[in-house]
């Protein structure tokens, strides 16, 4: 019978041959190719033993690891062939860099974290505040709402006109300028402007790439409460307002 | 306009960081006195910051994500975390190194950020533009588009980092 068991895995490849570099007290430099190699199939074996699912990226550097160690193997590279050096420098550099950036991680890690180890006055980060209070809501809540006003538009006979049909870039422009001045808009106020049905249509799915692309976030204060559009402020409207002003 | 001498200056400074709700900048404290030249204004906020180490409060006046705020000391942190909860960021390691990867390479893809960690990085990156600590800067101009990523102001605040210049040195591996 299989099961399932859980073990700290590590994260991917790189960090595979990290603890297998420092567990063999290896030079990061000069890497033993096949003993790492073997190791390093070693590990990917009792992985399967385990019924672990072999990402990819495993697969990727075990062919990787195998080429180097056959490149290893080749008598010294001709003259024209000079240039290529070191089989195991990509590699390596790789490995370096990426040792660079974990050892920054665990720095940033005792920095004066927000909220953690020092404080700002009054009722700080908006958004953990946020958090508490409203609530995320789904896609579905979203489409609910809008077959809500949907429905509640009365039918009108108005003469029909051809008109124009905005983008829905331009009706992504028109909520962000609608947006600017205030800190919220409620979800309904969005389509007061717009009865036709196609507009409407054009509104929400200009919200729905909104809320893609991070330029504004959607929360309801209570189960089925108003639904409230926030704008995130990104670096980039204030770095303008800046030079505008 | 009416000359203002330094004493008061430096109050009316010290009274717009006061009621700012983010780090407040330079120009935007310029802005709002309309006078006095950049020069003299950091002069005067180097002396508060000074003043406000010197007096040994219970908060000190910093200078984060370009622009400066009052923050308390790191020391009286207990007791400020019972008032307000354990509400801070946790990040994953996995989370840390996909972040640093960001700060120091900014801007930056996907796939760049892939190829230093050997990993996929979808989740994480989706979860680090929720928490807002990174940012889409647009699309690249190659094959595919794909979105460039960078760090936000709000990075900057949470690790109370003065600018990107400011991050930590990239050090050098020993050989062993």
């Amino acid at each position: 019978m299989p099961y399932n068991i859980k073990l700290e895995v590590f994260e991917g490849p790189l960090d595979l041959l990290f603890h297998l570099i420092k567990k063999n007290e290896m030079d990061i430099c000069d890497i033993p190719i096949a003993e790492i190699t073997q190791q390093y199939f070693e590990y990917l074996d009792l992985m399967k033993t385990l019924n672990l699912d072999i990402a990819g990226e495993f697969v990727v550097m075990a062919a990787t690891l195998m080429h180097i160690k056959s490149r290893m193997l080749l008598p010294p590279a001709d003259d024209e062939e000079e240039d290529e050096g070191d089989p195991r420098a990509e590699l390596v550099r790789r490995l370096i860099e990426y040792q660079k950036f974990k050892d920054v991680a665990n720095r940033l890690k005792y920095y004066e974290i927000l909220d953690r180890d020092v404080f700002i006055r009054g009722a700080n980060n908006e958004f953990i505040e946020e958090e508490k209070d409203l609530h995320n809501i789904t896609v579905f809540e979203l489409i609910e709402a809008f077959k809500r006003i949907h429905r509640e538009k009365p039918p009108q006979d108005f003469l029909y006109v051809a008109v124009e049909r905005m983008s829905i870039n331009d009706r992504i422009i028109e909520i962000i300028e609608r947006m600017e001045d205030v800190t919220s808009m409620a979800f309904e106020s969005l389509f007061l402007r717009h009865s036709d049905k196609s507009d409407m249509i054009l509104t929400f799915l200009a919200l729905l790439e909104l809320t893609r692309l991070m330029i504004v976030r959607i929360v309801q204060a209570t189960p089925f409460g108003t639904i409230r559009i926030f704008p995130i402020h990104s670096r980039v409207s204030e770095e303008m307002n800046k030079q505008n002003g | 306009m009416v000359k203002l001498d330094r004493k008061h200056l430096k109050s009316i400074i010290e009274s717009l960081i006061f009621i700012s709700e983010t780090p407040i900048t330079i120009n935007k404290i310029r802005e709002v006195i309309d006078g006095p030249d950049k020069k003299t204004l950091r002069a005067l906020i180097t002396e508060l910051i000074e003043e406000y180490k010197a007096m040994d409060r219970g908060f000190i006046l910093s200078e984060v994500a370009g622009g400066y705020q009052f923050r308390t000391r790191p020391e009286y942190a207990k007791w400020n975390r019972r008032l307000k909860g354990e509400k801070h960021l946790r990040l994953s390691q996995p989370a840390m190194e996909t972040l640093a990867i960001i700060a120091y390479k900014q801007p930056i893809t996907r796939s760049e950020i892939e190829y230093i960690r050997g990993v996929d990085v979808g989740g994480i990156l989706r979860s680090l533009l929720g928490k807002r600590l990174i940012r889409i800067l647009g699309k690249k101009e190659v094959p595919g588009r794909p979105l460039i990523y960078g760090t936000s102001t709000k990075f900057l605040e949470v690790f109370a980092i003065k600018d990107l210049t400011n991050l930590p040195t990239l050090q050098e591996i020993e050989e062993p």
